[in-house]
């Protein structure tokens, strides 16, 4: 019989990380086998012996020497791997023993099972989702140094209240908009990890928004406008919707995409710079969650036709429920009509109308573009995008 | 009634966790088993030779009581099994490397820190090894005790480490531990790497086993050993429960490796032959 392979330590000792070096050496061998282990730590054939029972491996203290045991295999015998690391070729439905894992990774059998519902890829996915998020971190802004606070002379104290009106109604949509993906970010399995950090920067983004539509309802030291109960109650139904495809439908294709036009004409008819860099800055982040929102549903009722005639339900069942409510409170359209005639005189106030009512226009026909991107035909489009609340959001 | 009751002790929350687990996976393999848990090992002893309980996972100190217990009621205890790390264990003396103590004669007239008075590996076989080689502790050297976790037969680590802690405050000149903790305590940090030297290390012991008495369910307690030895740390219903125990396979039972503890009790009179408590300051 051949002598066994030996391993030198030198002066390193167990207490010392000798443990590497051991376990390099034992990889070559196979159960049974033995590694006889030299060293000059006084302590080794000590902390040997108790090392090797630990860790499943047999010990002679003659030499010493390792009898190699095998739970170390034993231990990865059902591992399997979490697919590939890149989006291509995802699983339709992540498994619920992956857990925490990262996609690519080596999961040992036997861990915990966390539930996170949302574990289907067509509820979810979209292939674009990666660039999105690439293009929303890229896109990050700085309130701070962004936005040229200073800019502008002070405004006329009623154009003033109008642009603080529509701001204190901009940061309850916002605030809305914040806490729809955050209470379903927990909720997605970590295996769609793209899809969960789009959605926690979009999460960010509505922060930073709420922060500069509250700066700048603040920045002339009077008080905040109104909140009209109307306006929340058409909030609270993106709120109480507990499905993420229907809530992603409702906030994302409808409710930021009317926003989109909403912001684009604050950036074009506001009275001072700072509500134009505001609107402007918000805008470009609400592109990507509407993008988001489109291509997901997109990807979904291309998979699975079926899921149009939810949404449609989901249109008419807000619909209904707000029917008797006030929708957008008379004094917010009133202030968009000031804020875009940006004077009190008459040929300004019927230009500021005339302004909110192509405004209107402009959301419905985005509403129903993207409807029709969805698969609806013309006609439903029109339909559903007319049932939309009148509150916007 | 469930067929067959086990009892062990809770020296840790963890027990809970690592026989519900058992026991959920012993019930899935047809075997009606069930557990009731311990505060400490004195208790479980009298019941499992009382009959009340069935099989008793018992430290090495709970052997050695059972066992003279049994005999003195005409009972037969034997070891059903026993985890592989409970196999041939070691303890050790150690000083500060610094020390002026350069061998076990050097600590005449020095104070020895131990675990609780009750720790197999901590108290009771080290210091009866010191005696056979000549130093006997209470008399030649002074020792200190660290009473954590009485009743439990050693099984808490805190009186170890607190003797570790003594010995690198220079309270104690040297302290009593199992090898494994001699290795634990350095990765911790209680004892930095380097910082002591091994005086002495006993002869190899065994540690916990299953105890059963011939008064058991045979068929129940055969069942339950081919279960056990049937656990596969591949398997991943019982590997984190394996990890929990400490150990990678249940190995048949033996009882070879008490003899150094059965001794140790004789010299401090801890238990008398029919295995009444006879230690004196004894509270568990």
């Amino acid at each position: 019989m051949s002598p066994p392979p030996t391993i030198d330590l030198e002066d390193l000792g167990l207490d010392r990380g000798a443990h590497l070096l051991i376990e390099r050496a034992l990889r070559d061998l196979v159960p049974g086998d033995r590694l006889q282990v030299l060293g000059r730590d006084a302590q080794l054939p000590i902390h040997l012996r108790a090392w090797c029972r630990a860790h499943g491996h047999g010990f002679e203290a003659d030499g010493p020497t390792i009898v190699r045991g095998d739970a170390d295999h034993a231990r990865w015998d059902d591992a399997a791997r979490v697919g590939a690391a890149t989006p291509d070729g995802l699983a339709a439905r992540a498994g619920p023993g992956w857990g925490l894992a990262a996609r690519g990774a080596l999961v040992e059998a036997g861990g915990p099972e966390p539930r996170f519902e949302l574990d289907q890829r067509d509820q979810l996915w979209a292939d674009v989702v990666p660039r999105l998020y690439a293009q929303a971190l890229a896109g990050q802004w700085d309130p701070a140094t962004a936005i040229d606070w200073d800019a502008g002379a002070q405004l006329p104290a009623d154009v003033e209240a109008a642009v603080v009106q529509v701001m204190t109604y901009l940061v309850e949509n916002e605030m809305a908009a914040l806490v729809v993906p955050a209470r379903f970010l927990g909720r997605i399995h970590p295996y769609f990890r793209e899809v969960v950090q789009l959605l926690a920067v979009q999460v960010a983004d509505e922060a930073r928004h709420v922060e500069v539509f509250t700066r700048r309802a603040e920045l002339r030291g009077g008080d905040l406008g109104v909140s009209g109960a109307g306006g929340r109650a058409s909030l609270q139904t993106l709120l109480d919707e507990p499905d993420f495809v229907l809530a992603s439908f409702l906030l994302s294709v409808l409710g930021e995409g009317s926003f989109l036009n909403l912001l684009g004409f604050l950036d074009e008819h506001a009275p001072d710079p700072v509500t134009a860099q505001v609107a402007h800055l918000a805008r470009q982040d609400e592109a990507r969650h509407v993008a988001y929102g489109v291509a997901h549903l997109e990807f979904l009722c291309a998979s699975d036709p079926g899921v149009r005639e939810q949404l449609r339900v989901a249109v008419h069942r807000r619909h209904d429920a707000l029917a008797q409510t006030a929708g957008l409170n008379r004094q917010v359209f009133d202030a968009l009509v000031v804020l875009a005639a940006g004077s009190w005189s008459p040929a300004d106030i019927g230009r500021g109308f005339d302004a909110v009512e192509r405004l209107q226009a402009e959301m419905d026909e985005g509403r129903r573009r993207r409807l029709t991107r969805l698969g609806f035909p013309d006609q439903d489009a029109a339909e559903l995008s007319a049932l939309h609340t009148r509150n916007f959001m | 009634m469930s067929d067959l009751v086990m009892g062990a002790v809770a020296y840790d929350p963890k027990v809970v966790t690592i026989w519900e687990g058992f026991k959920a996976w012993l019930r899935d393999e047809r075997l009606d088993f069930d557990f009731v848990l311990y505060s400490n090992y004195e208790r479980q002893v009298e019941d499992l030779v009382d009959g009340r309980i069935d099989a008793a996972w018992n430290s090495p100190l709970a052997w050695v009581r059972t066992r003279r217990s049994a005999t003195d009621r005409g009972l037969q205890a034997r070891a059903l099994v026993m985890r592989d790390t409970d196999q041939d264990l070691t303890s050790v003396v150690v000083t500060r490397a610094d020390a002026d103590i350069h061998d076990v004669a050097d600590l005449r007239g020095r104070r020895v820190g131990t675990g609780a008075l009750d720790s197999p590996q901590a108290t009771l076989l080290p210091l009866s090894h010191l005696r056979r080689l000549g130093v006997d502790p209470g008399r030649d050297c002074e020792v200190q005790r660290f009473d954590i976790g009485v009743g439990l037969h050693g099984d808490h680590v805190g009186g170890e480490r607190d003797a570790a802690r003594a010995l690198m405050a220079r309270t104690v000149d040297a302290a009593c531990l199992i090898d494994g903790n001699s290795l634990l305590f350095a990765h911790e940090g209680t004892m930095p790497a380097g910082a002591t030297r091994v005086l002495t290390q006993t002869p190899a012991f065994d540690h916990c086993n299953m105890t059963v008495t011939d008064a058991g369910p045979v068929a129940e307690l055969e069942r339950f050993s081919e279960l056990l030895q049937s656990m596969s740390y591949s398997d991943p219903r019982v590997r984190p429960l394996l990890d929990l125990e400490g150990l990678k396979t249940w190995k048949e039972g033996r009882v070879s490796g008490y003899d150094a503890l059965e001794r140790a009790v004789d010299e401090t009179g801890f238990y008398d032959d029919a295995g009444h408590v006879t230690a004196s300051d004894y509270r568990p």
